[in-house]
């Protein structure tokens, strides 16, 4: 290998370690504003918002009036435990998020409204991850953390006794794996930054690093240290409980049970399904050419058709849409005006779903609660 | 020897220092100035709006004109300019600058600066660099500007105007009073073991005192809130929410909210 070759080997190997150095000294979950572009935010508002809707409804379901004070309780604790400095072995402390640990008490739907008040209390008041980036804030901690960490607690502590060793032990893997798939997420949400979001000349104008760096930079450090602290912080918690405070492992296993709901579990998927796509649909930009049967006159006599049908032709200018392929004219860089128009088109959309929901419900169920 | 790892030292500063921000900000927000005196739902409409512009901008000195433009309204907000600045750019920095380091060299594109050690600082990567560090201190410092200038009750109280059901700003606001409360008594517990310790802790021990710790406050916690909903209920609580919608816009308001409209619309069009 020539000089120069290893050279720059060395210098990529290096800053890739600076790189994962930076991060290990730097990880922390809250996104501030800045780092995701505005429709990668809006999209994960979107995800968001059907996890939202299924806690409520959980609440609605099994526990009514009192709800409110312990969904609020819940959220003051979540604030509070996220300030506790865990010591791990070696000297170093940590921040636990104690989503796992919600997640485990009161069930992941309830988990992610309380965790989620607390992320936005602290966006609000105390200015701790971005306004905008909340829904991307709340997505990975107050969603993806509960759920992956009570769906491991709960496979691994089925049918086993309240004092069972393998309750504290689910709970530290499901702790470390929540948080770790956290830690992926947020690695996604930054590798797809530069991928889909750049300036005209390919200049990074948000999170500047690829998947392949965000993702082994966000993920290695995460698994040693982040994820570790929430594992341990959880399991602790659970084997104390185990000895002074069993009622709230009893109350939390009921909790459990109670679940399933048929149309609940359908609309489930159809949000899936609704979340896949809109994920999808910013891939749009890097696809070349024009989707299959939407060629415009002009199209169609390059792919080779000889003659243009005289009603298409007359046809295609009967109706012009407000915004002509997807573009603003008025904004001039077609990147943005396509990524305007699909912004535009999903509020669009959001505002119509929910306009068909108020008529469906009625418009009740806002502000009535039944106690 | 095991290092210690003052993480006893390091929760109560934590703890302090969100009491001392939270009284810090209720002073300045009890002080006459220009964004205080603005209708509190016509300062989080400008925010967001500014916000999603500042996002928006593909133009870096766009970028730095909202941040000049949050300096002067914090300057004629009674907010101590000094703060102001550093508490963003001494955070920034030191978070997202360390993160984006790298990008300075990772990024291909033509040179800019060459470095000792064959470093070779690109173009894209410093303009890419430079756009996150704007971008987010600016951001930042909007958000500043608006927990600074507003009491927490008035954001509450403009959050059920602008259709945020009433039941979630019920469960905020109570979430908000019980923070407080348990930052108090997790405080307590601290420095009550804290006194009573003498010597070294072993990891271990230390990490059982936390679990401890946490439990306890989880179980009150939970108490807490069976107790909070008994004496709601007798105090005639049926479970529906009514708040309190005590805002009017003055002539000031208007002029104001036509001053961010035209800015947001000026953002978005010379940053695109």
């Amino acid at each position: 290998m020539s000089f120069q070759k290893t050279q720059t080997t060395l210098k990529r190997l290096g800053t890739y370690y600076l790189a994962l150095f930076v991060w290990l000294f730097t990880s922390a979950m809250h996104i501030p504003d800045g780092y995701l572009s505005p429709v990668a935010s809006l999209i994960m508002f979107l995800l968001v918002l059907p996890f939202w809707g299924m806690g409520v409804r959980k609440i609605r379901q099994t526990m009514n009036a009192r709800s409110v004070p312990l969904i609020s309780l819940m959220a003051a604790f979540s604030f509070v435990i996220m300030m506790f400095n865990v010591p791990l072995p070696g000297g170093t402390t940590g921040h636990a998020v104690g989503a796992a640990l919600a997640a485990i008490v009161l069930g992941p739907e309830v988990a992610a409204i309380a965790v989620s008040i607390a992320l936005i209390i602290q966006a609000f008041f105390f200015g701790d991850g971005g306004i905008l980036a909340l829904g991307a804030n709340c997505f990975n901690m107050a969603v993806v953390i509960p759920y992956v960490s009570s769906a491991v607690y709960q496979a691994f502590t089925k049918g086993t006794e309240i004092s069972s060793t393998r309750r504290p032990i689910g709970a530290a893997i499901g702790g470390w794996l929540g948080l770790t798939a956290a830690a992926f997420f947020t690695a996604v949400e930054f590798g797809l930054q530069p991928l889909l979001f750049t300036a005209a000349d390919g200049t990074p104008l948000y999170a500047p690093y690829p998947l392949s760096v965000s993702l082994p930079a966000m993920l290695v450090p995460h698994m040693l240290v982040a994820s570790v602290v929430e594992g341990m912080m959880t399991a602790l918690v659970i084997l104390y409980l185990q000895r002074s405070n069993v009622q709230v492992l009893e109350a939390a296993g009921k909790a459990g049970d109670s679940s399933g709901e048929v149309p609940l579990q359908k609309l489930r998927w159809l949000w899936v399904g609704l979340a896949v796509l809109v994920v999808a649909s910013p891939l749009g930009l890097l696809a070349p050419g024009t989707a299959w049967g939407e060629w415009s006159i002009e199209e169609l006599a390059k792919l080779g058709l000889q003659s243009i049908p005289a009603g298409l032709e007359k046809l295609s200018t009967l109706w012009g849409a407000p915004l002509a392929e997807y573009g603003l004219p008025a904004l001039g860089n077609a990147n943005v005006g396509y990524i305007l128009s699909a912004l535009l088109g999903i509020v669009l959309v959001g505002i119509m779903v929910w306009l068909l929901t108020l008529l469906a419900t009625g418009g009740s169920g806002k502000q009535k609660q039944s106690v | 020897m095991q290092r210690r790892s003052h993480f006893l030292e390091k929760t109560l500063s934590g703890i302090t220092r969100t009491l001392e921000q939270s009284l810090f900000a209720e002073a300045i927000s009890l002080q006459p100035g220009v964004f205080q005196a603005l209708d509190p739902r016509l300062k989080i409409i400008a925010t967001l709006a500014l916000l999603i512009g500042v996002s928006m901008a593909h133009n870096a000195w766009v970028i730095g004109a909202v941040y000049l433009l949050a300096v002067c309204f914090a300057l004629a907000s009674a907010i101590p300019a000094d703060f102001f600045i550093r508490r963003v750019w001494l955070a920034v920095p030191l978070f997202t600058g360390l993160i984006a380091l790298p990008a300075l060299f990772m990024i291909p594109g033509q040179p800019l600066v060459h470095l000792p050690f064959g470093l070779i600082v690109t173009r894209p990567g410093a303009q890419s660099v430079l756009f996150l560090l704007l971008r987010v201190g600016t951001s930042l410092s909007l958000v500043l500007l608006l927990i600074l200038t507003t009491p927490w009750n008035a954001v509450l109280g403009a959050l059920s105007v602008l259709r945020v059901p009433d039941i979630f700003i019920l469960i905020l606001g109570m979430t908000f009073r019980y923070i407080y409360l348990l930052l108090h008594i997790a405080n307590d517990m601290f420095l009550s073991r804290k006194s009573r310790v003498i010597g070294r802790m072993s990891g271990a021990e230390e990490r059982h005192m936390l679990a401890a710790i946490g439990a306890n406050l989880l179980s009150k916690s939970l108490n807490m809130s069976s107790e909070v909903y008994l004496a709601m209920v007798s105090r005639g609580y049926r479970g529906t929410v009514v708040t309190f919608k005590p805002f009017r816009m003055r002539r000031q308001d208007w002029f104001w909210s036509a001053f961010f409209a035209v800015t947001t619309v000026v953002i978005m069009y010379l940053g695109r």
